[in-house]
């Protein structure tokens, strides 16, 4: 593969060659040139490298899969600044759902190709440990084929402290009761200057990755993220970004890197601007540059809209999660998206996007794909 | 004349083409000659056109429309206007069934403005610095020209603002309910005061698919000839395109043909804007296809860019199109915000809530790496933060085009500060 004869001009005006050629020959960008790439002022440009990176790991191929959101409570005991999901236990609105409303929820969806549930919640100390395991088994009782994708490390850490063991043997519990994979939420930004300021009562970044370590030891894939665009430097990003990296070089266990943007509506930052569109498309981009041991880089649609993750398609996304029905955390931090959307029309923005949707299980593996499209792939994809 | 993409073969259902194909092959080499083509200020075919159009990656045409903005907007700036639309009358005869605001004379919503409620908005919109008044209405049967000249007069005689108002469709509509020439409206309206000419009202400039979705509106040729006209007779205009209905995309060429040909002859059109049918809410919204999807807004936009090399301006549309993919075309090719549209009930009339404060346009701008400024009708800038000369600051200043009266020409370049 090469690069355009125009994209190379446009590079090397824009001072990139060298990084350039560090992309091209396979080689790892360090922390400076992550640096550079988040300061330079040619997007043009690093869109195109990161779009050369996306088409020689996957071609055209867009994943997407037909998934639903389980939400189990908004109360939370992290105070985090940016969230706006969070309730205290008497507060109005505050919830749990017990096992049998999860259950309910599944049940709702039964009617459609649903391969995957994301659950995610608040940690709420009074739950106990069996709770948990209810109510994966709930959701198994409904749909035994569906794959469960639940509990960030955030929920991990306080399963585990509930269950009174280390994780490492939490884990075939959680997995026996049905869970298939972790999602990759609660990373936020890992430098302590940030963590201190806007969500000291979580855990620290080294605990996000020292139980990330674990879930992949376990034998458990997971995705991992980052909330941008708050009060985060670009060295933060950066150092954030490393750090996946290098857990990624000692486990292998991170499917996709979802950036998530900081939404500024009912929360203790709304005082802070969200980031905008050109920002969330740089974000996408630098990552699938910096981080070249990561398969997938996710556009999650409902948090940036749709115009955003079609367009980030072609900046190094190759994935835009799925169907999401009922996304409640980032609705309530002011998402104008809708809940959730049609499979068809996920199919349309990706062939508009001018790449091929191919739908997967929550482990990448090809449920379905366009037929036309798969004679379309390169040679050894 | 017969533009020759009407000979092109029509493409029925379109696909966008895959992004790996345009980055080898020979494919590539057809594009990056394009690329090049572009860079050295040569001008597109329809056929080259409809190539990109068919064949070439978003990214490809974000740096062609970026160098053709680049050439023609050299400083990183981007403007927009603080302007207000008003709606004298919703009252209208055409019938557009992708139209939400029209309502037929004698319905219970149809409302002709009064004064007071006009000249209230006006003194809002000057207090807030406005620069602008969108003023357009409906094909009412009985509001007509005398009645829009009284009113420009009223407004001109009462604030300073420039009433950017009307369209072409509406003049001609008072031509034939007056039985006057094009002409005779326009002169009435330039005396009264008229300051710039909208674009409205063009939807596709190509007749197979007006007399579908706009059958009792302005023809082609007439839509043209009132631009044309209004050039004549000194002032500028601005051009849209509607797509995204029943239209072949060698029709979507063929519409920029005509632009583009009309600018080489008059020059008096400022800028383009484009965006997709709106079909939420209107009329005859079951007999629309679904709306196109942003990608496609990103393509038709930095191709006009491109292919309207004799345009000065591409302004985005974020009523349309929402802030989020208005921001992006700042790398598509666009140059211009548009309007803060203080009040617009046309649009928001079709689901399209997305009425914004000049803070979040400010922030767009800045965080796409532009520099934010505030312009007036004619594209000159009023900014107080501006350090450079305002011009042009008036309609007479602007008719630096070749169709415009010498009178006109001659004060236009008199005022020309030596730095422009």
């Amino acid at each position: 593969m090469v690069l355009p004869t125009q994209v190379e001009r446009r590079i090397e005006r824009a001072g990139l060659a060298k990084i350039r050629d560090k992309v091209v020959a396979g080689e790892r960008l360090s922390f400076d040139e992550g640096v550079t790439l988040y300061r330079s002022p040619d997007l043009h440009a690093i869109g195109a490298l990161a779009n050369f990176v996306r088409e020689r790991k996957h071609g055209d191929r867009t994943f997407f899969n037909v998934n639903q959101h389980i939400n189990y409570t908004n109360v939370c005991n992290k105070l985090c600044r940016f969230c706006s999901f969070q309730r205290l236990p008497k507060q109005e609105g505050a919830y749990v759902m017990r096992p049998e409303e999860v259950a309910q929820k599944i049940r709702e969806q039964l009617h459609e190709p649903v391969t995957e549930v994301h659950v995610v919640g608040g940690v709420y100390p009074r739950l106990p440990y069996s709770y948990y395991i209810d109510i994966l088994q709930a959701i198994k009782r409904e749909r035994p084929s569906i794959h469960i994708k639940a509990f960030t490390m955030v929920e991990l850490m306080q399963i585990a402290k509930l269950a009174g063991k280390p994780l490492a043997e939490v884990l075939p519990e959680l997995v026996a009761a049905g869970l298939g994979s972790c999602p990759g939420g609660g990373a936020e930004v890992f430098a302590e200057r940030v963590h201190k300021e806007g969500y000291h009562v979580k855990n620290t970044g080294d605990q996000w990755l020292d139980a990330a370590r674990t879930v992949h030891n376990a034998g458990l894939k997971s995705n991992c993220t980052m909330l941008h665009g708050h009060i985060e430097t670009i060295e933060e990003r950066v150092d954030h970004l490393n750090r996946l990296r290098l857990l990624q070089d000692e486990t292998g266990g991170f499917q996709a890197y979802i950036p998530l943007s900081f939404h500024n509506e009912g929360n203790e930052w709304s005082h802070l601007p969200s980031p905008t569109g050109l920002d969330e498309l740089r974000e996408i981009a630098v990552a699938r540059l910096l981080l070249d041991n990561i398969e997938h880089i996710k556009a999650y649609w409902i948090m940036l809209g749709i115009p955003i993750a079609q367009t980030a398609l072609c900046y190094g996304a190759n994935d835009v999660d799925g169907t999401v029905v009922e996304e409640k955390i980032y609705h309530e931090a002011g998402a104008t998206t809708p809940q959730a959307v049609e499979r068809e029309e996920l199919i349309r923005w990706i062939r508009d996007a001018g790449r091929i949707p191919v739908e997967r299980n929550t482990i990448y593996e090809v449920i379905w794909s366009e037929s036309e499209a798969e004679r379309a792939l390169p040679a050894g994809v | 004349m017969v533009p020759p993409t009407t000979q092109l073969k029509p493409a029925r259902t379109w696909r966008a083409p895959l992004v790996s194909s345009a980055q080898q092959g020979p494919i590539r080499e057809e594009l990056d000659r394009l690329e090049q083509l572009v860079l050295d200020g040569g001008r597109l075919s329809p056929e080259e056109a409809l190539f990109l159009h068919a064949k070439a990656d978003l990214l490809g045409l974000a740096r062609m429309a970026t160098a053709v903005r680049e050439r023609l907007n050299p400083d990183a700036i981007v403007t927009y206007i603080v302007d207000r639309n008003l709606n004298p009358t919703n009252v209208c005869v055409t019938d557009c069934g992708f139209c939400a605001f029209y309502r037929s004379p004698g319905h219970r919503e149809a409302y002709v403005l009064s004064r007071d409620e006009i000249y209230k908005k006006v003194e809002e919109t000057v207090r807030l610095g406005g620069q602008q008044l969108l003023m357009q209405g409906g094909h009412h049967p009985n509001v007509l020209s005398d009645w829009w000249c009284e009113l420009i007069r009223d407004i001109k005689a009462r604030f300073d603002i420039n009433c950017h108002a009307l369209s072409a469709p509406e003049i001609e509509h008072f031509a034939r309910m007056e039985k006057r020439p094009i002409e005779a409206v326009v002169q009435d309206l330039v005396e009264a005061g008229l300051g710039s000419l909208p674009g409205a009202g063009a939807e596709m400039l190509v007749e197979r698919v007006r007399e579908i979705i706009a059958p009792k509106k302005t023809h082609t040729d007439d839509w043209l000839d009132v631009h044309r006209k209004v050039h004549q007779a000194g002032l500028r205009s601005s051009a849209t395109m509607m797509y995204g209905n029943v239209e072949t995309i060698p029709e979507r060429i063929e519409h920029l043909v005509r632009l583009r040909d009309l600018q080489d002859e008059t020059g008096g059109f400022t800028a383009f804007a484009c965006w997709n049918t709106q079909p939420e809410g209107v009329p005859d919204e079951a007999s629309f296809p679904r709306k196109t999807t942003p990608a496609e807004y990103l393509r038709m936009q930095a191709i006009a860019r491109i292919f309207l090399d004799n345009f000065q301006h591409m302004q985005t549309s974020y009523v349309t199109q929402g802030m989020k993919l208005s921001q992006v075309s700042l790398m598509y090719g666009c140059d211009d915000f548009g309007g803060t549209m203080l009040e617009e009930n046309v649009v928001s009339a079709a689901g399209c809530f997305h009425l914004e404060s000049i803070q979040t346009i400010e922030r767009m701008i800045t965080r796409a790496g532009y520099r934010p400024l505030q312009r007036n009708s004619w594209y000159g800038i009023v900014d107080p933060r501006w350090e450079g000369d305002t011009w042009p600051s008036r309609r007479e200043e602007s008719a630096t085009h070749a169709a415009a009266p010498k009178a006109w020409r001659d004060i236009a370049t008199a005022s020309r500060p030596q730095t422009a």
